[in-house]
C-alpha cells in the first residue's frame, strides 16, 4: 500500500474525494481508452454495430453484472469479498414469483407485484447482513464467511421451489427486465441509477469515506472513531440488496425463475469486473467508474469475438488473459 | 563529547567483526554517519541507543538487509558484503529477532532443521531429526518435547530454539534484537545461561536491549549509538548506568537551552484536574501506572523504551482495556470501551506509529484530516463539502501543512506534514485532552519546532496535553509536569524545577542515586 | 523446563481441543454411517458403497490438491474448470490408448497448475485473482476443445479407459482406489518429504521460511501443479464414468473442495493441514447427499435432495465457528 511515489504518467487513484467527475474519469483513463478502442474497432469492422439494437443487447447483458459488481466494489474496498451474491440472486429470484403468483394476491395484483419487488430484495439484504455478522462477530475470513451462503443459499432457493422452474407472464413484473421506457431497457436505467448512487455514496457520504478508511488502514480508522464493524456489516448488506435486485431482473428477462441457474457464476463475473476496473483486492480503494468500465470491456470483448465468429468459449480464455494482464499492470504501476 | 568516538579500547581477543566508517542514508536523510562496531570472538557485546539512533540500521547493513553507502565490514578476517540476511546466515551471522522469525505452527525440531532435514531416500528421518534437536537443546541446557509445535512454547523457549538453529548452522556471531522484552525474570536468567554457553563455545553475541541491568549482567563490552553515530565503545564495567543513559540521550544539549520550539507557560499551580489515572494494570506491560493532567497543562510521560508509555496511552484512549486501575476524566470516573467513546468525551490520540496507526495512506490530506470529524461535518450522512473545505483550509494554513493541494494522497507528504495533518485531525475536534505519542519523532528540525510551539500554544488556550517523548529537551522545556514510568510503574512525578536532566535520567534509570557506580553483574530485576 | 505449569496446562487443553475438533469430524462421519446403517436397508450394501466412492472420489482428489494449496496460504479456484477441461482431453485421447488419455488428462491439469503457480510466484498476483482467471480460461479451453458440444464421446471400445471410471479392482471401485492411493501418497508427502514440510512452513510464515533458506517460489509452483494434476485425474474419472468429456461439468466444484478442506480442520490462513481430515471432510459432505437420498427413499419424510446444499452450508458454518472459537482460545493462551 505504501511507498509509492506519484508520477505524472500514472493516473491518480480514487478516494481523493471532492474532486470532480472529470478527475475521476481521468483516473480510469486506461479503461476508457481500451473501451473506446474496442468501440472504434467494432464500428469499422462489425456490421450493424452502431445501432441502438446492438447497444441495447450489450447493455442488457451486462446490466446485472454491473449492479452486483457495485456492491462487490464496496465489499472489496473494505478488504473483503462476497462469494454469495449468485446464490442470493437465486433466493431473490425464486421468492418473487412465489409472491406475485400466490393465489392470495389474485385480487390484489398490485400489492402482490409491489411485495414481489420489495420482499425478495429485503430477504437478500438480510442474508447480506448475515454475511456481515459472520465477518464481524464470528471473525471469519470473508472468503469462508461468504462461502457458507454460497453453498447454502442456492440450496435454500432450490428447496423453496423444489428445484422446479417457475414460468410466468406477468407484464407488470417483467417490466424490470423487458420494459423499454424511451426505448432504453429498464434494467439499464436502473443500472445507471445504481452506479450513480454508488459513485455518489463513495464520493460524498460519510459512509463512503469510512469504507475507504476501513480498507485502507483498519487500525487507524478504529483509532479515529470509525465504527469499523458497522461499516463492514453495511457493505455486505448492500451487496446482498443489490444481488437481490439483480436476481429479480434476471428472472424478469427470462420470464421464468430457475433456482439452479439464476446468478450462477455471478460472483466471479463481478469480482472480475472489479479487478479489471482497478480496485485491488487488498482494499482501501473503490473505483466505481472503473468497475463500470471493467464490466463493459469484458462484455464488449466477448461481443466482438462473437461478432467475428469466435466462439463464446474463446472469449472466456481472452477474459482470463485480460484479468491477469490488467491486475499485473496495476501491480507493476503501484510498485514503481 | 568526552567519550571516544572511534578506536575503542582493544578488546581481549582479535576482532571477529569489524565495521568501520559505515554510511547509510535513506532518501537523503542520513541514518548512519561514520558509525563503527567491533566485536571480538567469544564476546557478548551490547549495542544500545534510543529509537532512531541507528542500531537497527547498523544490524541491517551488517546482515545485508540494507546496502551500505560507504564503509567497510570485516568478518572473521575477510571483507564481506552480504547480499541478504540469508547470505549472512550462510556466512556465519545469525539474527534472532524480537518477533521470533521461525514458524510457530511447526515443531521445535522442524524449526531447527527446516531446509536441511536429515533424509533417506528423499524421506525425512524424523527419529534422527528429533534426537538431534533434543541433543542440541540439551547442550544449551533446555529440555523439552521437540515434537511439540514451537508456538506452544513461551517466547523465551522460541528464542532458544532460534539460538539452537543458529548454533547448528555453525553461526559464529549471533545478533539478538531485544530478546528479553517479553520475558519474565526466570526466563531471562535461562536465556543468559544459554548466552554464556554460546560464549564458552567461542560464539560472539551482539545483544540489543534497553534494560540496563541486563547489559551489566551478561555483556562484556558495549557500543552506544546516537543520531547515526557511534558515540561510545568500551568495556561494560567501565561505564556507570548514569553515564550510559547520558551517552544514549546525548548530554551536550544540557546547557544549550531553548533547543525546542516550546514556549513554556507558568501558572499551572491551580490547574483544574482534567485526567486522572491511577494504578493501571494490564498484562505484564503495565504494573501500576498513574498520571494526572490538568486543563491547560502539558504533562510529559517519560521512560525508556518498553517502560509502558504507549501502552498506558492506549488504555487511556480506550483502545485497550485495563485489568485494573481507575480512570477519571473531567472529575467523573469513566471507562472508555472503545476509542469512539473516548473521542466523544473529548480525547484525541496521535499514535507513535504514524504509518500503521495514524494515516490512511491512500486517502487524501483532506480526507485524513477530517476522518474523526466526519460525523460533525455531515448532514444526513452527506459530507458538507463547503464546511469541510473551510476547515481543511484553515488548518492547512494555521499549521503550515505543506501540500500541493488538499487532494494529494497523504502518503506523498513528508513525515512532519503527515504529523501535522494528524494533529489537525484531532484539533478540528476541539478536544479537551490530546495524547501525543512521540509527536516529533522522525520529523525534520523545522517542522519539529513548529509542532512543539503549536503544542505549547494549544495548552495556553486550555487544552490538556499528555505528551510521550524520548527527548529530554522536549520534556524539560515543554512540560509543566513529567511523570516517569519504569517497567510499567510510575516511579516519579516531577514538577517545576525538578524537571531537570539529572532528575529525569535518574528516574528513567530507575531512581538510581547519582553516586551509583558500576557494579558486578547482578541478577535481573523482578518484572513479573 | 521453562514454561510454567499454568502454561503447560493451557497448552495441553488447547491440544485437547484441537484433537477433539479433528476427531470431531471423524466422529461425525462415523455417527452418520452408523445412523445410515441402522436406518436404511441397503445403506451398507456393496452397491451403495461402490457408487458412493465412484462419485465422491473426484471430490476427494481435488480436495487433496486444494489441501496442499491452502496449506501454503493460497487458494485454487480453477480446479472445477480443470476437471472439465481434462475430461475433454481424456475423451479426445481415448482412441489413442487408455494410458495416453490418463497421461494427457493429468498433464493438461498440471499445465494449468504450472501457469497458476508461475503467475502467483513470479508475477506476484494474489492466488484468488490468478486462479479466478484460470477458472475462466480453463473452462473456455474445455469448451473450445469440445467444439462447443455438450459432450465429447469417449471411444467405448477402449475398455481400459472405461475401467478407470467404472471398473473394479479387488472389488473396490477403481476411482476409489485411485483416491486412496493418492491420499496415502499425499499423507506420506506431507508427513515425510521436504516438499510437504516446506509447504506447511511457508504457509505458517513466508518471510521466516525465506530467511531460513527455503525456495518459496518453487514450493508454491509445486502445490499448484499438484492441485492441477489431481484435478486432471478427476477429469479422467469423470470422462470415463459418464462415457464422455464434460466441458460444462465441475461448476462450483472448487468451492466444494474448499469446504471439504475447511471442514477437515485446515485453516484458510495456511500453515496447517491434514490430509486425512480433508478426506474425512470430503466424504462427510458427500455422505450428507447419500443419506438424504436414502431418507427420501424411505418415504416417511420427503426432503428434497436440494437440502444437501443447505445442510452442507450449515455444517461448514458450524465447523468454522468452532474453529474460530478454538483459534481464539489458542490466541489467549
Amino acid at each position: 500500500m505504501s511507498g509509492e511515489i506519484n508520477t505524472a504518467a500514472r493516473p491518480a487513484r480514487s478516494g481523493s474525494g471532492g474532486q470532480g467527475l472529470l478527475a475521476d474519469l481521468k483516473q480510469v483513463l486506461p479503461s476508457i481508452l481500451i473501451l473506446l478502442a474496442l468501440l472504434i474497432f467494432n464500428a469499422f469492422f462489425t456490421p450493424y454495430f452502431l445501432s441502438v439494437q446492438t447497444l441495447n443487447v450489450n447493455l442488457t447483458q451486462v446490466a446485472t453484472i454491473i449492479i452486483v459488481a457495485m456492491g462487490m466494489t464496496l465489499v472489496i474496498a473494505t478488504g473483503g469479498v462476497d462469494l454469495s451474491v449468485g446464490s442470493l440472486m437465486a433466493i431473490s429470484g425464486v421468492l418473487a414469483p412465489l409472491i406475485f403468483l400466490n393465489p392470495a394476491f389474485a385480487s390484489l395484483q398490485g400489492l402482490g407485484i409491489a411485495l414481489a419487488f420489495v420482499v425478495p430484495v429485503l430477504v437478500a439484504g438480510a442474508f447480506g447482513v448475515l454475511n456481515g455478522l459472520f465477518v464481524t462477530r464470528l471473525k471469519l475470513q470473508p472468503i469462508v464467511a461468504t462461502l457458507v451462503l454460497y453453498i447454502a443459499g442456492r440450496g435454500i432457493a432450490q428447496v423453496i421451489t423444489n428445484g422446479q422452474l417457475q414460468s410466468f407472464t406477468t407484464p407488470a413484473f417483467t417490466y424490470i427486465g423487458l420494459g423499454r421506457p424511451f426505448g432504453v431497457p429498464f434494467q439499464v436505467i436502473l443500472m445507471l441509477i445504481i452506479v450513480a448512487l454508488t459513485y455518489w455514496v463513495v464520493k460524498r457520504t460519510v459512509f463512503g469515506r469510512y469504507v475507504l478508511a476501513v480498507g485502507g488502514n483498519e487500525t487507524a480508522a478504529g483509532l479515529s472513531g470509525v465504527p469499523v464493524s458497522r461499516v463492514k456489516l453495511a457493505v455486505y448488506a448492500i451487496s446482498g440488496l443489490l444481488a437481490g435486485i439483480a436476481g429479480l431482473i434476471v428472472i424478469a428477462i427470462n420470464s421464468s425463475s430457475d433456482a439452479n441457474q439464476v446468478g450462477q457464476g455471478m460472483e466471479l463475473d463481478a469480482i472480475a469486473a472489479v479487478a479489471v476496473g482497478g480496485t485491488l483486492l487488498s482494499g482501501g480503494r473503490a473505483q466505481v467508474l472503473g468497475t463500470l468500465f471493467g464490466a463493459l470491456i469484458i462484455q464488449l470483448i466477448r461481443f466482438t469475438l462473437l461478432a467475428k465468429g469466435v466462439p463464446d468459449a474463446a472469449a472466456l480464455v481472452v477474459k482470463a488473459a485480460i484479468i491477469v494482464i490488467a491486475v499485473a499492470l496495476q501491480q507493476r504501476r503501484r510498485r514503481e | 563529547m568526552t567519550a571516544p568516538t572511534s578506536a575503542p579500547p582493544a578488546p581481549s581477543g582479535p576482532l571477529l567483526l569489524d565495521m568501520q566508517h559505515i554510511q547509510k542514508a535513506f532518501a537523503g536523510v542520513t541514518a548512519l554517519d561514520n558509525a563503527s562496531l567491533g566485536v571480538a570472538a567469544g564476546e557478548v557485546h551490547a549495542l544500545i541507543g534510543q529509537n532512531g539512533a541507528g542500531k537497527s540500521t547498523m544490524i541491517k547493513v551488517l546482515t545485508g538487509a540494507y546496502r551500505r553507502d560507504g564503509g567497510s565490514i570485516t568478518f572473521a578476517g575477510q571483507p564481506v558484503d552480504f547480499a541478504s540476511p540469508l547470505a549472512a546466515q550462510r556466512g556465519g551471522i545469525a539474527t534472532i529477532y524480537q518477533e521470533v522469525n521461525l514458524v510457530p505452527l511447526r515443531t521445535v525440531a522442524e524449526n531447527i532443521f527446516l531446509g536441511r532435514e536429515p533424509r533417506k531416500w528423499g524421506l525425512i528421518q524424523w527419529p534422527a531429526m528429533n534426537a538431534e534437536a533434543a541433543r542440541l537443546l540439551t547442550e544449551l541446557g533446555i529440555q523439552l518435547d521437540v515434537k511439540e509445535p514451537l508456538g506452544s512454547f513461551s517466547t523465551a523457549i522460541q528464542q532458544m530454539v532460534a539460538l539452537a538453529r543458529a548454533v547448528s548452522i555453525n553461526a559464529r556471531l549471533v545478533i539478538m534484537d531485544e530478546p528479553t522484552s517479553s520475558l519474565n525474570e526466570r526466563e531471562v536468567e535461562t536465556l543468559f545461561g544459554v548466552i554464556r554457553g554460546l560464549k564458552a563455545r567461542g560464539v560472539s553475541v551482539i545483544f540489543v536491549s534497553h534494560r540496563l541491568d541486563e547489559l551489566y549482567a551478561v555483556c562484556d563490552r558495549i557500543t552506544v549509538m546516537r543520531d547515526g553515530r557511534t558515540v561510545y565503545a568500551g568495556d561494560m564495567q567501565g561505564i556507570s548506568r548514569l553515564q550510559l543513559v547520558e551517552q544514549m540521550l546525548g548530554r551536550e544539549i544540557k546547557n544549550a537551552g531553548a533547543q525546542t520550539g516550546f514556549v513554556k507557560h507558568k501558572g499551572s499551580a491551580g490547574a483544574k484536574p482534567l485526567l486522572g489515572v491511577g494504578g493501571v494494570v494490564r498484562g505484564t506491560r503495565l504494573q501500576g501506572a498513574s498520571v494526572e493532567v490538568g486543563e491547560g497543562e502539558v504533562v510529559g510521560l517519560a521512560g525508556l523504551l518498553g517502560s509502558g508509555r504507549s501502552e498506558l496511552a492506549r488504555v487511556i484512549f480506550g483502545a485497550d482495556q485495563p485489568d485494573a486501575g481507575e480512570l477519571r476524566f473531567g472529575g467523573q470516573p469513566v471507562q472508555f470501551r472503545s476509542p469512539s467513546d473516548a473521542i466523544k468525551a473529548g480525547l484525541g490520540f496521535c499514535s507513535e506509529d504514524r504509518k500503521a496507526e495514524g494515516i490512511v495512506p491512500e486517502l487524501s490530506v483532506r480526507e485524513n484530516l477530517t476522518l474523526a470529524l466526519l460525523p460533525r461535518l455531515s448532514r444526513a450522512g452527506v459530507v458538507d463539502n463547503r464546511q469541510q473545505a473551510e476547515i481543511v483550509e484553515r488548518f492547512v494554513a494555521s499549521l503550515g501543512i505543506k501540500t500541493s493541494n488538499p487532494d494529494q494522497p497523504i502518503r506523498e507528504l513528508s513525515g512532519g506534514n503527515q504529523q501535522k495533518v494528524l494533529l489537525a485531525r484531532w484539533l478540528a475536534m476541539n478536544p479537551k485532552l490530546l495524547i501525543l505519542d512521540e509527536p516529533t519523532r522522525g520529523i525534520d528540525v523545522g517542522a519539529k519546532a513548529e509542532i512543539q510551539r503549536l503544542i505549547g500554544e494549544l495548552a495556553q488556550e486550555g487544552l490538556g496535553v499528555l505528551m510521550i517523548s524520548s527527548e529530554l529537551e522536549e520534556l524539560i522545556e515543554g512540560c509543566q509536569h513529567v511523570t516517569v514510568l519504569h517497567d510499567g510503574k510510575t516511579v516519579a512525578n516531577l514538577a517545576g524545577d525538578e524537571i531537570s536532566e539529572a532528575q529525569l535520567l535518574h528516574a528513567m534509570a530507575q531512581g538510581l542515586e547519582p553516586e551509583d557506580m558500576p557494579r558486578p553483574p547482578t541478577p535481573p530485576q523482578v518484572r513479573a | 523446563m521453562l514454561s510454567t505449569n499454568a502454561k503447560a496446562d493451557r497448552a495441553k487443553r488447547t491440544r485437547l481441543l484441537s484433537t477433539l475438533s479433528q476427531y470431531g469430524v471423524l466422529a461425525a462421519l462415523i455417527l452418520l454411517i452408523v445412523f445410515g446403517a441402522l436406518r436404511y436397508t441397503g445403506f451398507m450394501s456393496e452397491y451403495n458403497f461402490s457408487t458412493f466412492l465412484r462419485y465422491n472420489a473426484m471430490f476427494g482428489l481435488i480436495s487433496l490438491g486444494m489441501c496442499f494449496v491452502i496449506m501454503t496460504g493460497g487458494i485454487d479456484l480453477s480446479v472445477g474448470s480443470v476437471v472439465a477441461m481434462s475430461s475433454v482431453v481424456a475423451a479426445l485421447l481415448s482412441p489413442y490408448g487408455a494410458f495416453t488419455a490418463l497421461l494427457g488428462a493429468v498433464l493438461a491439469g498440471a499445465l494449468v497448475g504450472l501457469l497458476n503457480g508461475w503467475i502467483i510466484a513470479r508475477l506476484g498476483i494474489q492466488p484468488f485473482i490468478t486462479t479466478l482467471a484460470t477458472l475462466l480460461g480453463a473452462r473456455g479451453l474445455a469448451l473450445l476443445l469440445a467444439r462447443n458440444q455438450g459432450g465429447v464421446g469417449v471411444d467405448t471400445s477402449n475398455t481400459v479407459f472405461t475401467w478407470f471410471g467404472q471398473g473394479d479392482l479387488l472389488r473396490l471401485p477403481v476411482p476409489g482406489v485411485m483416491m486412496i492411493v493418492a491420499f496415502v501418497l499425499g499423507a506420506v508427502a506431507l508427513r515425510a518429504t521436504p516438499f510437504g514440510r516446506h509447504a506447511l512452513a511457508i504457509g505458517g510464515g513466508e518471510d521466516a521460511s525465506k530467511l531460513m533458506g527455503l525456495n518459496v517460489g518453487r514450493i508454491k509452483l509445486g502445490v499448484y501443479v499438484l492441485s492441477g494434476a489431481l484435478a486432471g485425474l478427476a477429469g479422467l474419472i469423470l470422462a470415463s464414468q459418464l462415457g464422455a468429456g464434460q466441458p460444462t461439468e465441475g461448476l462450483g466444484w472448487e468451492l466444494s473442495a474448499i469446504a471439504s478442506v475447511v471442514v477437515g480442520g485446515t485453516l484458510l490462513t495456511g500453515g496447517t493441514g491434514s490430509v486425512w481430515s480433508t478426506l474425512v471432510g470430503a466424504m462427510l459432505l458427500g455422505l450428507i447427499f447419500n443419506i438424504l437420498n436414502f431418507e427420501n427413499g424411505k418415504g416417511i419424510i420427503s426432503l428434497s435432495p436440494y437440502w444437501q446444499s443447505v445442510i452442507r452450508g450449515g455444517f461448514l458454518l458450524l465447523v468454522v465457528v468452532l474453529q474460530s472459537r478454538l483459534a481464539r482460545q489458542k490466541g489467549r493462551s
